[in-house]
Protein backbone atom coordinates (compact mmCIF):
# COMPACT_ATOMS: atom_id res chain seq x y z
CA UNK A 1 0.00 0.00 0.00
CA UNK A 2 1.19 3.47 -1.03
CA UNK A 3 2.06 6.07 1.88
CA UNK A 4 -0.56 8.17 0.88
CA UNK A 5 -3.03 4.73 0.84
CA UNK A 6 -2.36 4.08 4.51
CA UNK A 7 -2.75 7.09 5.47
CA UNK A 8 -6.14 7.68 4.13
CA UNK A 9 -7.04 4.22 5.87
CA UNK A 10 -5.71 5.08 9.32
CA UNK A 11 -7.68 8.52 8.89
CA UNK A 12 -10.83 6.00 8.38
CA UNK A 13 -10.27 4.31 11.03
CA UNK A 14 -9.58 6.80 13.38
CA UNK A 15 -12.48 8.58 12.13
CA UNK A 16 -14.67 5.17 13.02
CA UNK A 17 -13.06 5.01 16.54
CA UNK A 18 -13.80 8.84 17.38
CA UNK A 19 -17.28 8.25 16.14
CA UNK A 20 -17.77 5.00 18.24
CA UNK A 21 -15.82 5.45 21.42
CA UNK A 22 -18.58 6.94 23.63
CA UNK A 23 -21.08 4.30 22.15
CA UNK A 24 -18.30 1.59 23.47
CA UNK A 25 -17.01 3.17 26.32
CA UNK A 26 -19.72 4.45 29.08
CA UNK A 27 -17.45 5.65 31.86
CA UNK A 28 -18.18 9.43 31.98
CA UNK A 29 -14.60 10.12 33.24
CA UNK A 30 -13.48 8.65 29.81
CA UNK A 31 -16.54 10.19 27.70
CA UNK A 32 -15.40 13.74 29.22
CA UNK A 33 -11.71 12.79 28.48
CA UNK A 34 -12.11 11.99 24.78
CA UNK A 35 -15.03 15.38 24.44
CA UNK A 36 -11.35 17.04 25.56
CA UNK A 37 -8.94 15.34 23.25
CA UNK A 38 -10.77 16.36 20.36
CA UNK A 39 -11.37 20.06 21.48
CA UNK A 40 -7.66 20.09 22.03
CA UNK A 41 -7.36 18.57 18.68
CA UNK A 42 -9.18 21.09 17.05
CA UNK A 43 -7.19 23.82 18.62
CA UNK A 44 -4.10 22.70 17.77
CA UNK A 45 -5.43 22.24 13.83
CA UNK A 46 -6.62 25.97 14.23
CA UNK A 47 -3.19 27.05 15.84
CA UNK A 48 -1.44 25.02 13.02
CA UNK A 49 -2.30 26.96 10.24
CA UNK A 50 -0.37 29.98 11.43
CA UNK A 51 2.09 28.48 13.70
CA UNK A 52 2.77 25.10 11.59
CA UNK A 53 2.28 26.55 7.82
CA UNK A 54 3.21 29.87 7.85
CA UNK A 55 5.89 29.44 11.06
CA UNK A 56 4.38 32.54 13.09
CA UNK A 57 4.58 31.19 16.63
CA UNK A 58 2.10 32.16 18.38
CA UNK A 59 1.82 31.65 22.16
CA UNK A 60 -1.39 33.91 22.60
CA UNK A 61 -3.61 32.27 21.13
CA UNK A 62 -5.66 31.35 24.51
CA UNK A 63 -6.80 35.44 23.33
CA UNK A 64 -8.92 34.19 20.49
CA UNK A 65 -9.92 30.70 22.01
CA UNK A 66 -11.44 33.06 25.06
CA UNK A 67 -12.88 35.56 22.77
CA UNK A 68 -15.19 33.04 21.16
CA UNK A 69 -16.18 32.00 24.37
CA UNK A 70 -17.26 35.49 25.69
CA UNK A 71 -18.50 36.62 22.64
CA UNK A 72 -21.17 33.62 22.38
CA UNK A 73 -21.67 33.49 25.41
CA UNK A 74 -22.82 37.27 25.89
CA UNK A 75 -25.00 37.16 22.96
CA UNK A 76 -26.38 34.32 24.73
CA UNK A 77 -26.97 35.87 27.89
CA UNK A 78 -27.81 39.57 26.67
CA UNK A 79 -30.29 38.68 23.31
CA UNK A 80 -30.75 34.43 23.77
CA UNK A 81 -28.67 34.05 20.69
CA UNK A 82 -28.23 30.45 19.76
CA UNK A 83 -24.85 29.18 20.16
CA UNK A 84 -24.46 27.89 17.02
CA UNK A 85 -24.80 31.83 15.75
CA UNK A 86 -22.85 33.04 18.57
CA UNK A 87 -20.10 30.45 17.36
CA UNK A 88 -19.56 32.43 13.72
CA UNK A 89 -19.76 35.48 15.67
CA UNK A 90 -16.97 34.88 17.80
CA UNK A 91 -15.17 33.57 15.12
CA UNK A 92 -15.52 36.85 13.25
CA UNK A 93 -14.99 38.90 16.40
CA UNK A 94 -11.66 37.06 16.94
CA UNK A 95 -10.55 37.47 13.07
CA UNK A 96 -11.11 41.18 13.81
CA UNK A 97 -9.32 41.28 16.84
CA UNK A 98 -6.69 39.01 15.00
CA UNK A 99 -6.10 41.56 12.37
CA UNK A 100 -5.55 44.29 14.68
CA UNK A 101 -3.15 41.94 16.84
CA UNK A 102 -1.32 41.16 13.65
CA UNK A 103 -0.89 44.07 11.62
CA UNK A 104 2.20 45.59 14.21
CA UNK A 105 3.07 42.00 15.39
CA UNK A 106 3.96 40.53 11.76
CA UNK A 107 6.60 43.44 11.95
CA UNK A 108 8.33 41.09 14.29
CA UNK A 109 10.08 38.15 13.15
CA UNK A 110 10.88 35.10 14.71
CA UNK A 111 11.12 34.86 18.72
CA UNK A 112 10.43 38.22 18.50
CA UNK A 113 6.35 37.27 17.15
CA UNK A 114 6.39 35.00 19.53
CA UNK A 115 7.40 37.05 23.17
CA UNK A 116 4.87 39.57 21.70
CA UNK A 117 1.82 37.10 21.72
CA UNK A 118 2.59 36.07 24.81
CA UNK A 119 2.73 39.85 25.90
CA UNK A 120 -1.18 39.97 23.81
CA UNK A 121 -2.42 36.87 25.77
CA UNK A 122 -1.44 38.65 28.95
CA UNK A 123 -2.84 42.05 28.20
CA UNK A 124 -6.23 40.13 26.90
CA UNK A 125 -6.14 38.12 30.12
CA UNK A 126 -6.01 40.96 32.34
CA UNK A 127 -8.59 43.67 30.60
CA UNK A 128 -11.47 41.05 30.92
CA UNK A 129 -9.86 40.45 34.75
CA UNK A 130 -11.27 43.53 34.88
CA UNK A 131 -14.08 44.03 32.70
CA UNK A 132 -17.61 44.20 34.86
CA UNK A 133 -19.41 43.18 31.42
CA UNK A 134 -17.78 40.14 31.10
CA UNK A 135 -18.48 39.29 34.56
CA UNK A 136 -14.50 39.74 35.30
CA UNK A 137 -12.63 37.18 37.30
CA UNK A 138 -15.24 35.53 38.54
CA UNK A 139 -16.57 35.02 34.77
CA UNK A 140 -19.74 33.96 33.25
CA UNK A 141 -22.28 31.45 33.51
CA UNK A 142 -24.86 30.29 31.25
CA UNK A 143 -28.36 28.69 32.55
CA UNK A 144 -29.00 25.29 32.68
CA UNK A 145 -32.29 25.57 32.51
CA UNK A 146 -32.77 26.09 28.50
CA UNK A 147 -31.36 22.49 27.17
CA UNK A 148 -31.24 21.00 23.92
CA UNK A 149 -29.56 21.50 20.28
CA UNK A 150 -31.07 25.12 19.76
CA UNK A 151 -29.19 26.41 23.00
CA UNK A 152 -26.45 23.48 22.35
CA UNK A 153 -26.29 22.74 26.34
CA UNK A 154 -26.81 19.08 27.10
CA UNK A 155 -27.20 18.23 30.71
CA UNK A 156 -28.28 14.35 30.85
CA UNK A 157 -25.39 12.76 28.52
CA UNK A 158 -22.42 14.16 27.48
CA UNK A 159 -22.80 12.65 23.76
CA UNK A 160 -23.58 15.32 21.84
CA UNK A 161 -20.83 17.27 23.11
CA UNK A 162 -19.11 14.70 21.74
CA UNK A 163 -20.40 14.29 18.37
CA UNK A 164 -20.63 18.53 18.05
CA UNK A 165 -16.84 18.49 19.38
CA UNK A 166 -15.81 15.87 16.31
CA UNK A 167 -17.45 17.91 13.85
CA UNK A 168 -15.79 20.87 15.01
CA UNK A 169 -12.66 18.96 14.34
CA UNK A 170 -13.77 17.38 10.75
CA UNK A 171 -14.95 21.45 9.57
CA UNK A 172 -11.33 23.22 10.71
CA UNK A 173 -9.88 20.05 9.16
CA UNK A 174 -11.53 20.59 5.88
CA UNK A 175 -10.61 24.43 5.97
CA UNK A 176 -7.33 23.34 6.68
CA UNK A 177 -6.85 21.14 4.00
CA UNK A 178 -9.13 23.44 1.74
CA UNK A 179 -5.78 26.41 2.78
CA UNK A 180 -3.23 23.53 1.58
CA UNK A 181 -4.69 22.87 -1.96
CA UNK A 182 -4.82 26.55 -2.94
CA UNK A 183 -2.02 29.00 -3.20
CA UNK A 184 -2.45 30.29 0.23
CA UNK A 185 -1.26 27.62 1.53
CA UNK A 186 1.94 27.33 -0.90
CA UNK A 187 2.69 30.78 0.09
CA UNK A 188 2.51 30.72 3.78
CA UNK A 189 5.11 27.45 3.59
CA UNK A 190 7.31 29.61 0.81
CA UNK A 191 7.17 32.27 3.64
CA UNK A 192 8.07 30.22 6.51
CA UNK A 193 10.71 28.77 4.78
CA UNK A 194 12.19 31.97 3.27
CA UNK A 195 10.74 34.86 3.33
CA UNK A 196 12.53 37.37 1.17
CA UNK A 197 12.54 34.52 -1.80
CA UNK A 198 8.52 34.77 -1.29
CA UNK A 199 8.90 38.31 -1.67
CA UNK A 200 10.96 38.03 -4.71
CA UNK A 201 8.04 35.96 -6.01
CA UNK A 202 5.25 38.38 -5.41
CA UNK A 203 3.55 37.47 -2.54
CA UNK A 204 3.05 39.88 0.08
CA UNK A 205 4.14 38.70 3.90
CA UNK A 206 1.44 40.94 5.66
CA UNK A 207 -0.98 39.94 3.69
CA UNK A 208 -1.01 35.96 3.49
CA UNK A 209 0.20 36.26 7.91
CA UNK A 210 -2.64 38.27 8.14
CA UNK A 211 -4.83 35.66 6.28
CA UNK A 212 -2.96 32.69 7.99
CA UNK A 213 -3.89 34.70 11.60
CA UNK A 214 -7.58 35.30 10.87
CA UNK A 215 -8.06 32.08 9.77
CA UNK A 216 -6.36 30.35 12.69
CA UNK A 217 -7.75 32.64 15.30
CA UNK A 218 -11.54 32.44 14.06
CA UNK A 219 -11.02 29.02 14.43
CA UNK A 220 -9.86 28.98 17.76
CA UNK A 221 -12.82 31.12 18.86
CA UNK A 222 -15.41 28.35 17.61
CA UNK A 223 -13.62 25.99 19.94
CA UNK A 224 -14.16 28.27 22.40
CA UNK A 225 -17.99 28.83 21.72
CA UNK A 226 -18.09 24.90 22.32
CA UNK A 227 -15.99 25.46 25.65
CA UNK A 228 -18.16 27.37 26.82
CA UNK A 229 -21.41 25.14 26.13
CA UNK A 230 -19.72 22.38 27.63
CA UNK A 231 -18.36 23.92 30.91
CA UNK A 232 -21.60 26.14 30.93
CA UNK A 233 -18.72 28.34 33.13
CA UNK A 234 -15.91 30.28 31.72
CA UNK A 235 -13.51 32.63 33.25
CA UNK A 236 -10.32 34.23 32.36
CA UNK A 237 -8.22 31.47 34.45
CA UNK A 238 -9.77 28.89 32.14
CA UNK A 239 -10.22 30.14 28.69
CA UNK A 240 -7.27 33.43 28.48
CA UNK A 241 -4.06 31.53 30.40
CA UNK A 242 -0.83 31.43 28.87
CA UNK A 243 -0.77 27.67 29.76
CA UNK A 244 -4.20 26.94 27.37
CA UNK A 245 -2.26 28.89 24.31
CA UNK A 246 1.43 26.98 25.24
CA UNK A 247 -0.80 23.93 25.54
CA UNK A 248 -2.51 24.55 21.61
CA UNK A 249 1.10 25.49 20.20
CA UNK A 250 2.68 22.16 22.15
CA UNK A 251 -0.39 19.99 20.23
CA UNK A 252 0.68 20.93 17.16
CA UNK A 253 4.57 20.74 17.70
CA UNK A 254 4.45 17.67 19.11
CA UNK A 255 2.24 15.97 16.10
CA UNK A 256 4.31 17.51 14.04
CA UNK A 257 3.89 21.41 12.72
CA UNK A 258 2.80 21.81 9.28
CA UNK A 259 1.06 18.44 8.87
CA UNK A 260 -2.68 18.11 8.32
CA UNK A 261 -2.65 15.13 10.97
CA UNK A 262 -0.53 16.10 13.29
CA UNK A 263 -1.93 18.16 15.78
CA UNK A 264 -4.40 15.32 16.18
CA UNK A 265 -1.64 12.88 17.23
CA UNK A 266 -0.09 15.63 19.29
CA UNK A 267 -4.02 15.47 21.21
CA UNK A 268 -3.51 11.87 21.50
CA UNK A 269 -0.30 11.83 23.07
CA UNK A 270 -0.66 14.29 24.73
CA UNK A 271 -3.87 13.45 26.85
CA UNK A 272 -2.28 10.24 27.15
CA UNK A 273 0.35 11.36 29.18
CA UNK A 274 -1.91 14.02 31.10
CA UNK A 275 -3.83 11.28 32.33
CA UNK A 276 -0.65 8.84 33.03
CA UNK A 277 1.11 11.72 35.11
CA UNK A 278 -2.88 12.74 36.57
CA UNK A 279 -2.80 9.07 37.80
CA UNK A 280 0.73 8.70 38.91
CA UNK A 281 0.82 12.52 40.90
CA UNK A 282 -3.16 12.63 42.15
CA UNK A 283 -5.84 14.65 40.53
CA UNK A 284 -5.14 17.92 41.64
CA UNK A 285 -1.73 18.56 40.88
CA UNK A 286 -2.03 21.32 38.48
CA UNK A 287 1.67 22.06 38.66
CA UNK A 288 2.65 18.65 37.54
CA UNK A 289 1.25 19.54 34.04
CA UNK A 290 3.23 22.61 33.69
CA UNK A 291 6.38 20.45 34.44
CA UNK A 292 4.85 17.84 31.74
CA UNK A 293 4.57 20.41 28.73
CA UNK A 294 7.98 22.09 29.99
CA UNK A 295 9.34 18.66 29.61
CA UNK A 296 8.06 17.92 26.54
CA UNK A 297 8.98 21.18 24.70
CA UNK A 298 12.57 20.11 25.87
CA UNK A 299 12.81 17.09 24.36
CA UNK A 300 11.25 18.06 21.28
CA UNK A 301 13.71 20.91 20.96
CA UNK A 302 16.25 18.37 21.20
CA UNK A 303 16.02 15.19 19.54
CA UNK A 304 12.63 15.56 17.16
CA UNK A 305 11.62 19.21 15.99
CA UNK A 306 9.56 17.77 13.61
CA UNK A 307 7.25 16.22 15.43
CA UNK A 308 5.71 12.64 15.93
CA UNK A 309 4.96 12.72 12.35
CA UNK A 310 8.69 14.04 11.11
CA UNK A 311 9.87 11.71 12.74
CA UNK A 312 7.54 8.81 11.10
CA UNK A 313 8.89 10.00 7.80
CA UNK A 314 11.81 10.01 8.14
CA UNK A 315 12.12 6.48 9.03
CA UNK A 316 9.68 5.46 6.26
CA UNK A 317 10.52 7.44 3.51
CA UNK A 318 7.97 7.60 0.91
CA UNK A 319 9.19 5.84 -2.57
CA UNK A 320 9.11 8.91 -4.99
CA UNK A 321 6.82 9.19 -7.94
CA UNK A 322 7.91 6.97 -10.91
CA UNK A 323 5.79 9.31 -13.25
CA UNK A 324 5.18 13.05 -12.79
CA UNK A 325 1.84 13.24 -12.07
CA UNK A 326 1.18 16.87 -13.81
CA UNK A 327 3.33 16.10 -16.76
CA UNK A 328 0.66 15.65 -19.01
CA UNK A 329 -0.89 18.90 -17.95
CA UNK A 330 1.93 20.80 -18.55
CA UNK A 331 2.66 19.52 -22.06
CA UNK A 332 -0.88 20.20 -22.72
CA UNK A 333 -0.92 24.09 -21.84
CA UNK B 1 12.56 55.57 -29.64
CA UNK B 2 10.16 54.08 -26.96
CA UNK B 3 11.77 54.23 -22.97
CA UNK B 4 14.28 51.29 -22.45
CA UNK B 5 13.01 47.71 -20.27
CA UNK B 6 15.06 49.35 -17.64
CA UNK B 7 16.67 52.64 -16.82
CA UNK B 8 19.05 52.98 -13.84
CA UNK B 9 19.79 56.86 -13.39
CA UNK B 10 21.91 58.10 -10.76
CA UNK B 11 21.17 55.74 -8.50
CA UNK B 12 22.48 56.63 -5.07
CA UNK B 13 22.58 54.07 -1.77
CA UNK B 14 24.07 55.05 1.71
CA UNK B 15 24.28 53.06 4.63
CA UNK B 16 25.16 55.61 6.92
CA UNK B 17 28.19 58.09 5.89
CA UNK B 18 29.24 54.85 3.51
CA UNK B 19 27.76 54.55 0.01
CA UNK B 20 27.53 51.49 -1.50
CA UNK B 21 26.22 53.47 -5.01
CA UNK B 22 27.20 56.59 -6.16
CA UNK B 23 25.12 57.81 -9.16
CA UNK B 24 24.92 54.58 -10.73
CA UNK B 25 23.57 54.84 -14.35
CA UNK B 26 22.74 52.52 -17.16
CA UNK B 27 20.18 50.82 -18.96
CA UNK B 28 18.71 47.89 -20.15
CA UNK B 29 16.77 47.14 -23.02
CA UNK B 30 13.93 43.98 -23.38
CA UNK B 31 15.92 41.11 -24.38
CA UNK B 32 19.22 42.28 -23.51
CA UNK B 33 21.45 40.47 -21.18
CA UNK B 34 23.86 42.70 -19.29
CA UNK B 35 26.54 41.65 -17.32
CA UNK B 36 27.36 43.82 -14.32
CA UNK B 37 31.35 43.04 -12.77
CA UNK B 38 33.52 44.43 -10.74
CA UNK B 39 35.61 43.65 -7.10
CA UNK B 40 33.87 42.56 -3.89
CA UNK B 41 32.52 45.16 -2.21
CA UNK B 42 31.94 47.51 -5.48
CA UNK B 43 28.37 47.63 -5.33
CA UNK B 44 27.05 44.62 -7.13
CA UNK B 45 24.46 43.15 -4.92
CA UNK B 46 23.44 46.65 -3.60
CA UNK B 47 22.33 47.92 -7.35
CA UNK B 48 20.31 44.13 -7.43
CA UNK B 49 18.85 44.73 -4.18
CA UNK B 50 17.41 48.29 -5.45
CA UNK B 51 16.18 46.94 -8.55
CA UNK B 52 14.10 44.07 -6.81
CA UNK B 53 12.85 46.40 -3.87
CA UNK B 54 14.90 44.85 -1.18
CA UNK B 55 16.62 48.10 -0.32
CA UNK B 56 14.47 51.93 -1.42
CA UNK B 57 17.56 54.22 -2.77
CA UNK B 58 18.76 56.85 -0.78
CA UNK B 59 18.62 59.05 -4.15
CA UNK B 60 18.32 58.53 -8.06
CA UNK B 61 15.41 56.71 -9.88
CA UNK B 62 14.46 53.10 -12.04
CA UNK B 63 12.16 53.25 -14.67
CA UNK B 64 10.73 50.37 -16.00
CA UNK B 65 8.87 50.85 -19.34
CA UNK B 66 9.68 54.68 -18.31
CA UNK B 67 7.45 54.60 -15.45
CA UNK B 68 9.35 55.34 -12.17
CA UNK B 69 9.27 52.20 -9.75
CA UNK B 70 12.48 52.76 -7.53
CA UNK B 71 11.25 52.36 -3.39
CA UNK B 72 8.45 49.71 -4.46
CA UNK B 73 8.57 46.87 -2.03
CA UNK B 74 9.70 43.57 -4.15
CA UNK B 75 6.40 41.98 -4.39
CA UNK B 76 5.48 45.09 -6.12
CA UNK B 77 8.60 44.44 -8.56
CA UNK B 78 7.50 41.22 -8.96
CA UNK B 79 4.36 41.77 -10.09
CA UNK B 80 5.91 44.55 -12.72
CA UNK B 81 8.27 41.66 -13.83
CA UNK B 82 11.46 41.81 -12.13
CA UNK B 83 12.42 38.80 -10.71
CA UNK B 84 15.52 37.61 -8.71
CA UNK B 85 17.58 34.96 -7.95
CA UNK B 86 20.17 35.10 -4.81
CA UNK B 87 23.62 34.83 -4.36
CA UNK B 88 23.19 32.48 -1.41
CA UNK B 89 20.46 30.30 -2.18
CA UNK B 90 17.00 31.21 -1.01
CA UNK B 91 14.98 27.87 -2.26
CA UNK B 92 12.15 26.78 0.11
CA UNK B 93 14.04 23.63 1.83
CA UNK B 94 11.05 22.19 3.42
CA UNK B 95 9.33 21.98 -0.02
CA UNK B 96 9.55 19.49 -3.34
CA UNK B 97 11.45 21.02 -6.67
CA UNK B 98 8.13 20.92 -8.15
CA UNK B 99 6.41 23.28 -4.99
CA UNK B 100 9.24 25.51 -5.35
CA UNK B 101 8.04 26.36 -8.91
CA UNK B 102 4.61 26.49 -8.45
CA UNK B 103 5.27 28.84 -5.74
CA UNK B 104 6.79 31.59 -8.83
CA UNK B 105 3.85 30.53 -11.25
CA UNK B 106 1.45 31.55 -8.78
CA UNK B 107 2.15 35.12 -9.30
CA UNK B 108 0.14 34.93 -12.11
CA UNK B 109 -1.75 31.53 -12.26
CA UNK B 110 -3.78 31.44 -8.92
CA UNK B 111 -4.81 28.08 -9.77
CA UNK B 112 -2.80 25.26 -8.75
CA UNK B 113 -3.54 23.37 -11.44
CA UNK B 114 -2.38 25.89 -13.72
CA UNK B 115 0.45 26.74 -11.59
CA UNK B 116 1.35 23.17 -11.79
CA UNK B 117 1.62 23.36 -15.77
CA UNK B 118 3.29 26.58 -15.82
CA UNK B 119 6.02 24.94 -13.27
CA UNK B 120 6.40 22.22 -15.78
CA UNK B 121 7.36 24.43 -18.79
CA UNK B 122 9.90 26.27 -16.54
CA UNK B 123 11.23 22.71 -15.30
CA UNK B 124 11.41 21.15 -18.41
CA UNK B 125 12.61 24.41 -19.66
CA UNK B 126 15.79 24.25 -17.27
CA UNK B 127 16.34 20.25 -16.87
CA UNK B 128 14.93 20.25 -13.55
CA UNK B 129 11.91 17.71 -14.75
CA UNK B 130 13.25 14.81 -13.58
CA UNK B 131 14.23 16.00 -9.57
CA UNK B 132 10.72 17.60 -9.43
CA UNK B 133 9.55 15.48 -6.58
CA UNK B 134 12.58 15.93 -4.48
CA UNK B 135 12.63 17.84 -1.37
CA UNK B 136 15.01 21.43 -2.56
CA UNK B 137 16.51 21.37 0.43
CA UNK B 138 18.21 17.68 -0.93
CA UNK B 139 19.67 19.05 -4.61
CA UNK B 140 23.16 19.42 -5.05
CA UNK B 141 24.24 23.66 -5.34
CA UNK B 142 24.45 23.79 -8.38
CA UNK B 143 20.74 22.25 -8.53
CA UNK B 144 19.54 24.71 -5.93
CA UNK B 145 21.02 27.57 -8.10
CA UNK B 146 19.55 26.29 -11.24
CA UNK B 147 16.40 25.85 -8.97
CA UNK B 148 16.24 29.76 -8.20
CA UNK B 149 16.36 30.51 -12.00
CA UNK B 150 13.46 27.99 -12.95
CA UNK B 151 11.46 29.35 -10.01
CA UNK B 152 11.86 33.10 -11.15
CA UNK B 153 11.17 32.12 -14.28
CA UNK B 154 7.88 30.75 -13.78
CA UNK B 155 7.13 33.97 -12.67
CA UNK B 156 7.18 35.13 -16.52
CA UNK B 157 9.38 38.16 -15.56
CA UNK B 158 10.66 40.53 -18.10
CA UNK B 159 14.16 41.35 -16.40
CA UNK B 160 15.95 38.48 -14.41
CA UNK B 161 18.38 39.29 -12.37
CA UNK B 162 21.04 36.37 -11.42
CA UNK B 163 23.03 36.96 -8.40
CA UNK B 164 26.24 35.02 -8.88
CA UNK B 165 24.60 31.61 -10.71
CA UNK B 166 27.54 30.37 -11.68
CA UNK B 167 30.32 30.84 -8.78
CA UNK B 168 31.51 27.50 -7.54
CA UNK B 169 30.40 25.45 -10.28
CA UNK B 170 32.26 23.67 -12.40
CA UNK B 171 33.18 24.59 -15.96
CA UNK B 172 30.93 21.77 -17.30
CA UNK B 173 28.24 23.56 -14.82
CA UNK B 174 29.16 26.68 -15.99
CA UNK B 175 28.34 25.88 -19.63
CA UNK B 176 25.29 24.48 -18.43
CA UNK B 177 24.45 27.50 -16.97
CA UNK B 178 25.61 29.33 -20.02
CA UNK B 179 22.96 27.49 -22.05
CA UNK B 180 20.25 28.00 -19.69
CA UNK B 181 20.78 31.98 -19.87
CA UNK B 182 20.91 31.88 -23.71
CA UNK B 183 17.64 30.06 -23.90
CA UNK B 184 16.21 32.31 -21.57
CA UNK B 185 16.94 35.14 -23.63
CA UNK B 186 15.49 33.34 -26.75
CA UNK B 187 12.44 33.61 -24.67
CA UNK B 188 12.69 37.88 -24.83
CA UNK B 189 13.61 37.93 -21.31
CA UNK B 190 16.11 40.20 -20.50
CA UNK B 191 18.92 39.43 -17.84
CA UNK B 192 21.49 41.51 -15.40
CA UNK B 193 23.97 39.17 -14.62
CA UNK B 194 26.08 40.16 -11.55
CA UNK B 195 28.76 37.14 -12.09
CA UNK B 196 32.69 36.62 -11.23
CA UNK B 197 33.08 33.97 -13.56
CA UNK B 198 34.61 35.49 -16.99
CA UNK B 199 34.32 32.28 -18.85
CA UNK B 200 30.43 32.52 -17.90
CA UNK B 201 29.40 36.01 -18.65
CA UNK B 202 31.62 37.08 -21.58
CA UNK B 203 30.24 35.43 -24.32
CA UNK B 204 26.42 35.97 -23.57
CA UNK B 205 26.38 39.50 -22.33
CA UNK B 206 25.08 42.28 -25.32
CA UNK B 207 27.01 44.50 -22.63
CA UNK B 208 28.59 44.92 -19.30
CA UNK B 209 28.19 47.41 -16.58
CA UNK B 210 31.72 47.54 -14.42
CA UNK B 211 31.10 48.91 -11.20
CA UNK B 212 34.23 50.14 -8.73
CA UNK B 213 33.67 51.43 -5.34
CA UNK B 214 29.62 52.18 -6.11
CA UNK B 215 30.32 53.86 -9.47
CA UNK B 216 30.16 53.09 -13.11
CA UNK B 217 33.78 52.85 -14.48
CA UNK B 218 32.97 51.30 -17.73
CA UNK B 219 29.72 50.69 -19.77
CA UNK B 220 30.06 48.74 -23.04
CA UNK B 221 30.35 45.72 -25.33
CA UNK B 222 32.35 42.59 -23.93
CA UNK B 223 35.75 43.29 -25.80
CA UNK B 224 36.08 46.59 -25.38
CA UNK B 225 35.54 46.00 -21.64
CA UNK B 226 37.86 43.49 -21.45
CA UNK B 227 40.18 45.70 -23.24
CA UNK B 228 39.88 48.55 -20.79
CA UNK B 229 42.94 49.52 -19.03
CA UNK B 230 40.90 51.42 -16.10
CA UNK B 231 38.43 48.44 -16.00
CA UNK B 232 42.02 45.94 -16.11
CA UNK B 233 43.82 48.00 -13.14
CA UNK B 234 40.16 47.78 -11.20
CA UNK B 235 39.16 44.64 -11.68
CA UNK B 236 40.24 41.98 -14.06
CA UNK B 237 43.73 41.93 -13.73
CA UNK B 238 45.37 38.96 -13.95
CA UNK B 239 42.07 36.73 -13.42
CA UNK B 240 41.20 36.71 -17.03
CA UNK B 241 42.55 36.69 -20.65
CA UNK B 242 40.82 36.16 -23.54
CA UNK B 243 40.48 32.55 -24.19
CA UNK B 244 43.66 30.74 -26.03
CA UNK B 245 42.94 29.07 -29.17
Amino acid sequence: MSRAGLGRTLALVALLAAALFPLVVRSATWQNTAILMLMLAQLGVAWNILGGYAGQVSLGHAAFFGTGAYVSTLLALRFGLTPWVGMFAGAGVSAALSLVIGWPCFRLKGHYFAMATIAVGEIVQAVVNGWDLLGGAVGLSLPLQQTGLWHMVFNRSKLPYHYIALGLLLFTLLVNWLVTRSHVGYYLRAIKDEPDAARSLGVSLTRYKLYAIALSSGLAAMGGTLYAQKELLIDPGSTLSTGLSIKMSLVAIMGGVGTLAGPIVGAVVLTAIEEASRMGFGGTGRGTDMVVYGLLIVLIAIYQPAGILGWIRQRFPAAPAATPPARGAGEAA
Amino acid sequence: MSAPLLAVERLTKRFGGLAANEDVSFTVAAGEIVGLIGPNGAGKTTVFNSLAGFFPPTSGEIRLDGRPVAGSPPERMAALGVARTFQIVRVFKSMTVLENVMVGAMLHHRAVRAATARAWEALQLTGLERRADEPAGRLTVAEQKRLEVTRALASEPRLLLLDETMAGLTPAEVQEAVELVRRLQARGIACVVVEHVMEGIMPIADRMVVLERGRVIADGPPRAIAEDPAVIAAYLGEEYRAPGP
